[in-house]
């Protein structure tokens, strides 16, 4: 058992800014251990995390692989790369963050070249227009705020995803039961042949949450 | 930090910018060096996917030569520990990145690139 990363450095001034770890988080980091002896197996050189918010999850995974393995982690908020940043620090790995947003400024030199892609997105269902000014106000609200179905921005990387899965690729998704997995599965098989399998999922107050794992 | 491993990686993403927009050219860079656990399977694994002459010009832009402009069939340790240190322990912490081609000027600081446009450059 991985302990879960120590955040203890992290303050309430931060989780004003950065998403604080919480149920969805702890189902992805559970879905991670019970995978981690295949993950180890495969020797992976490149993960990436979208949105690593507070770094939780990248920290977690580099416990799991140790040091020889880049950790790409992305935000759109600058606050949450220092925050994932830090969280590496606080655990003695070492994390590479990018204030970007999804895979931009990465996506033209890893095609086809990332052997683990985490993403735990915005997916609680909002109007459009709260989850777009969400995004362009590159704050803490950007991490819920999923717009219609709570999957447009998930939308917008489901359709980059399979161009930076490497051979061997493995892509985790984080999603709520409004999202409609089911046809989120069907339409990544059939856009992208990417298949799925959903490896864990839990109610967790009003929501029914889900760590869904595509490969090729 | 952007360490070379990164760097070697991100591209200029501005709408229309698709040629030349790679490596960025750093300015006014200001270098950390942190020490870093040796693996040579990791670096060896890695090669691959490095643009070799990026990596070099760069790691010479920064005044680290130890790297030859030709990457070499044998892959002794030598080689490996100079390429272990370009990677892995250079570390750029403020400055800024440049684009090649239409010269957009992504920031760093506090050791994060920001590689964020405005909703104009975005493709």
């Amino acid at each position: 058992m991985e302990p879960t990363p120590d955040l203890s450095h992290l303050t309430r001034r931060d989780y004003d800014r950065v998403y604080e770890p919480a149920e969805d988080t702890f189902l992805l980091l559970d879905a991670l251990e019970l995978d981690a002896n295949a993950l180890r197996a495969a020797k992976p050189q490149i993960c990436l995390e979208i949105g690593s918010g507070s770094g939780c999850v990248s920290t977690f995974l580099a416990k799991i692989l140790g040091p020889s393995v880049l950790y790409l982690c992305t935000d759109i908020n600058f606050h949450a790369c220092r925050c994932t940043f830090l969280t590496g620090v606080q655990n003695q790995v070492i994390l590479d963050p990018i204030n970007t947003s999804l895979d931009s400024a990465v996506r033209y030199r890893l095609v086809h070249g990332v052997d683990i892609i985490l993403f735990n997105p915005p997916y609680v269902p909002t109007s459009s227009d709260e989850a777009e000014d969400a995004q362009e106000g590159r704050t803490i609200e950007g991490s819920w705020a999923g717009g219609f179905n709570g999957m447009e921005l998930t939308n917008v990387f489901l359709e980059r995803v399979e161009h930076l899965m490497s051979l061997q690729g493995k892509f985790y998704l984080v999603a709520v039961k409004q999202n409609d997995i089911e046809h989120i599965r069907r339409s990544m098989l059939h856009s992208y042949g990417l298949k799925s399998e959903i490896v864990l999922q839990r109610r967790a107050g009003r929501e029914h949450l889900f760590v869904v794992r595509f490969t090729r | 930090m952007v360490r070379l491993i990164t760097h070697n990686l991100l591209a200029c993403h501005v709408k229309g910018c698709t040629s030349n927009n790679f490596p960025l050219e750093f300015k006014d860079a200001k270098l950390e060096l942190r020490e870093a656990e040796y693996n040579p399977e990791f670096i060896r694994g890695f090669l691959p996917k490095i643009e070799w002459k990026a990596l070099v010009d760069t790691a010479r832009q920064l005044g680290d030569t130890s790297l030859p402009l030709e990457q070499p069939e044998m892959l002794d340790d030598e080689f490996l520990k100079n390429l272990h240190h370009v990677l892995l322990e250079i570390h750029v912490e403020e400055g800024s990145m440049i684009c090649p081609n239409c010269k957009h000027d992504y920031p760093i600081s506090n050791g994060i690139p920001n590689m964020l446009l405005a909703e104009h450059e975005i493709g």
